[in-house]
Order: C-alpha cells, then structure tokens, then sequence
C-alpha cells in the first residue's frame, strides 16, 4: 500500500502506511520516523510513531500543507529504499503472579491454561515496541501469542501500580506510572520505566525488543 | 526572589510554550490552554514568547512583588488590581518591590498569564517549564502553586521603564465570544460517521461540559452515529483533536491531551480558534462549529500571530 498523507488540523499530518496491527507496517513507520529526525526540515517539530501510522507535527507559520507533504513523500520514497535496521534488545525480569500480578489465575482459567503456561508463553517471545503512549513512558509491545488473546476488563480499575506488566487483546505492556487502567495485571517488574529527573527519562524507545525475564516466586 | 504567592484559589501553574520532541515517548505537551494570551503576556513582558509564564484558571490569585519588576497581565475572564489600582488586562505595569498583584475571577473566560520580566524560573523537566500535573512533573515541583511559593525571574530583557505601559490593543486580539463558532478541518476519520452526524455536529449547539479540564473538554449535545467501527487502533493525536466515543459525544483534545487516542476524531479545531475555545466556561458556554479548509485556517492563524507584533507604548 501506497502511504496516505492526511491533515491532522492546520499543524500535524498523519502519514498512514496502513490500518492493522502488523510487523512490517510498523517497521516503515519507525523507519519514516527516523529518516525525517536524521535530516531536519525547517518547520518540523516532531513526529510520533504509533502502530500504523505516524504523525508529524508541524509549524504552520513555517510550512504549508503542500509544503509539508513535498518534504513526506520525499522521505517516504528513502524509506522505500533502505534495507534492514539493528534493534536495541531490553531485558526486564518479571515477577509473575502475587500481589501484583493479580489477574493471572484469572487469564489462565479464561484461556483453560495452567498459569505456568502463560508464564511461559509470555516470557517465551520477543516482543516489539510498536508504540508508546498512554501515559509518559507505556510500551505497547506485540505481538502476543494467539493462546493469550483475552479482552481487557469491561470497567477499568482507578489505580494500577507502575512496573505492573499485563495484557489485552494481542498486545502486551507495562504501566510506567501509577495510573488507571484496563488491561489484565500478570506480573510486576522492579525496573523504573519513567524517571523526569534523569538525563535519559526512558527506559524504552519506540521500536525497541523487549524479552521477559521470569523471577522464580517463592 | 521575585513572586510570591499570597493566595491562589484557582488552578495556577507555571506553564512555558509546551514540552517538545518528548511526544513520541508520550509525554503530553502541556503548556498554555490559551497560546494566544500566553504569548501575549510574554512579549509585553519583554520576553521570549516561549518563557515560562503563571497560568491561572477557575479561581482568584494574589501575588506580591519581593523586587521592583515588570508585570504584564493578558487572557480573559480576569480582574486586574496592583497595589491600590484597578488596571486592564493585555498590558505591562512596572510593579515596586512589595506591591500586591490580585487577579478576581469573573464570570465569563477561564484562563490568565501573569508574565514577569525575565521569566519565571524552575527546574526544567524533559526540556520544558511546563507543568503536567497528571505525571507530577514540570513547572513548580511539578503540583499547582499554593500559598507560600517563592518564584525566581531570570534577567529583564530591557530596562524596566522601557518594557512599562505597553498594551496590546484590543484590534490585535482574538474576539473572545461566551458562545463562540469554531472553524474545524474535518478529518482524517470523518467519513467514521453518517451523513446525518455530520450534518448534526456542523449545525447543533453543544454545550460545554463541567467535567472538561487541561486534559479536553467535553461537549454535551445531540449525540453522533458511528457508521460502524467505534475505535481505531491508536495514532497520534494532538490539541484541538475532536474525538468521539462510543457514546457519541465529542471531546475536544486540549493542552494535557494524550499524545495518542484510539477513537475517531471527526475533526480538528483550527489554531486560530483554539484561544477561542480555551475561554468558553465549562457548565454555561455553548459552541458552534463551522468547516473550514487548511489552507484557510493557516491564513487566519498567521493574521492572527501577526496581531502579536502590534504592541504599543501607552
């Protein structure tokens, strides 16, 4: 598919590469996105990656629409062309179960599994970053396993605590700041996701992989 | 030493330009709900347009003076007095050290920036003087000022007596309206709706709801159909973002948005009118879109930042 530049409002495009959760869509959007950050265009302000689609954000003072659009298609054709990236592997060790993983007797008995199989299921792929977003530092990691596939709760829970590590539908992530949220609870990392104060705030980057490590649970 | 806060009733946070080049890792923009007022303040203030600046919403402010500075005063729905004198908005005052600056809410508009020259001084998180109060970070350790709060000021760009008695005439500003109509670039998921939603949103009222805060604002009024996929998977989203949910009412992204949504967004509101919007008055204002083109919306948002240029001495 042929990428579609569509206007956000009078100061952001959406540039679509396509509309489903896949691999190598995502690929072309983090690829786009690092082309148009490696040269900088006059008017650029930044650009935020998300499954299918990435959205760059624009001075309008500076450039037109037509202008902008010029300068994308330009991009898009030197992603066309570039060949494959090396990607930056983040182990995080992961106490599955207990107090914080709370759901996780639930997500085995909904999926008639034993919960040692979705640990090892869970821990057994690696995942990619497709996107970050939610609150400041939320991976949405994919993609999970079809034997995990489970909808999120029908009424979100007000507080869940950050490092929590959990799932909805086909994809995987961790709450990076104490936060409200739906997904089912699985397991808890120690590692700081979000941290303002230092130099490099992030423990993950957009289109970063991400391994599991399990933590044996007395 | 420059301010401190005497007393704040309302929501008042320091707020810069907005946090950039974080979006990606989602970290909302922040900043001011109303960039036109903010910007404004600044400049009268003698500052860059991006220095931090008090945004103050919702509620009264009291501040005194610890050094002799300027103050500029610019936004809607404010009354101005500096030690025993009532003064009007959008212009910059030379206030001696131990004078009282008070801002009264009034009924109509929400939102004021108290600039100061030099700026308003904190420890920049992710780059930005921003407060996010959502994240705790940014601006006054992160939380709204109280009572108490000591803010520094960097250096004057001029000399005191040059940057006093400067105002922004009333030409140069947005036409600040309780029931404004707003201009929307529609897209990128209109089509998301019937033809009859679309017909309803251009020509009802909504009105603007009490739940609304920095993060949107919620609109109540006839409802709008989803023709039959209710949510998208996520992309990036920005302020003036119209969203709709499953329940069919709009929410208009604002300055703490979300960098990213998964529900379809009808539209966009266009730059120039976003300070518009900012001002309604959540529980009373009432709201009329009107379509507009790119193009067109860049035209006015450029007549208008123009506007900024227009400062005069009194």
């Amino acid at each position: 598919m042929k990428p579609r530049i569509v206007p956000l409002g009078d100061s952001s495009v959406i540039v679509q590469f396509g509309d489903e959760i896949d691999f190598t869509i995502n690929q072309r959007v983090h690829a786009l996105g690092s082309v148009i950050e490696a040269t900088s265009i006059n008017g650029i302000v930044e650009t935020v990656p998300a499954y299918a689609t990435l959205l760059v954000h624009y001075d309008p003072l500076i450039l037109s629409f037509t202008q902008i659009k010029n300068h994308l298609q330009e991009k898009i054709a030197q992603v066309d062309e570039m060949t494959s990236r090396k990607f930056r592997l983040i182990e995080v060790p992961v106490r599955y179960g207990g107090e914080y993983g709370i759901d996780l007797e639930v997500v085995a008995a909904y999926l008639q599994i034993s919960a040692e199989d979705v640990i090892r299921i869970h821990s057994d792929k690696i995942y990619t970053i497709y996107m970050m977003g939610f609150t400041p530092g939320f991976p949405y990691m994919g993609k999970l396993d079809d034997a995990l596939v489970m909808p999120r709760l029908e009424t979100p829970r007000t507080r869940v605590p950050a490092g929590t590590v959990a799932i909805a539908g086909s994809q995987t992530g961790i709450y990076s700041i104490d936060s409200p949220g739906g997904w089912r609870l699985i397991g808890w990392t120690p590692l700081r996701l979000f941290n303002p104060e230092s130099d490099s705030p992030f423990l993950f980057a957009p289109s970063d992989e991400v391994k599991f490590i399990p933590e044996n649970v007395s | 030493m420059s301010l401190e806060i005497i007393e704040a009733n309302g929501l008042a946070t320091v707020q810069d330009s907005g946090r950039r080049n974080w979006r990606k890792f989602g970290v909302p923009t922040s900043g001011p709900m109303d960039a036109f007022a903010f910007h404004a303040a600044n400049i009268l203030a003698g500052n860059s347009p991006h220095a931090a600046a008090i945004e103050i919403g919702l509620g009264d402010i009291a501040l005194r003076a610890l050094r002799d500075c300027i103050i500029s005063v610019a936004g809607v729905g404010y009354g101005l007095s500096i030690y025993i004198w009532d003064f009007p908005l959008w212009s910059s005052y030379y206030v001696r050290a131990g004078w009282m600056i008070r801002l009264n809410k009034l009924d109509s508009g929400m939102w004021a920036y108290i600039a100061i020259s030099g700026g308003v001084q904190t420890q920049p998180a992710l780059d930005s003087r921003s407060t996010y109060l959502r994240g705790h970070f940014g601006g006054f350790g992160g939380r709204q000022l109280q009572a108490g709060d000591i803010l520094k000021s960097g250096k004057p760009s001029h000399s005191l007596t040059e940057l006093a008695a400067r105002i922004l005439p009333q030409e140069a500003r947005p036409v600040y309206s309780d029931n404004p109509v707003v201009d929307v670039i529609m897209g990128p998921q209109d089509k998301y709706f019937t033809d009859e939603s679309i017909a309803i949103f251009m020509s009802h009222e909504y009105f603007v709801s009490t739940t609304s805060d920095r993060m949107g604002y919620r609109l109540e009024g006839m409802a709008l159909t989803h023709r039959n996929k209710t949510e998208l998977i996520s992309e990036g989203m920005t302020m003036g973002a119209i969203q709709i949910p499953s329940n069919g009412q709009p929410i208009v992204m604002m300055a703490d948005s979300p960098t990213t949504g998964g529900y379809p967004k009808i539209g966009t509101v266009a730059s120039a009118d976003l300070p518009l919007l900012a001002q309604c008055v959540p529980g009373r204002s009432k709201i009329r879109f009107r379509e507009t083109t790119v193009a067109k919306a860049q035209k006015k948002y450029h007549e208008l930042m123009s506007g900024l240029e227009r400062i005069v001495e009194e």
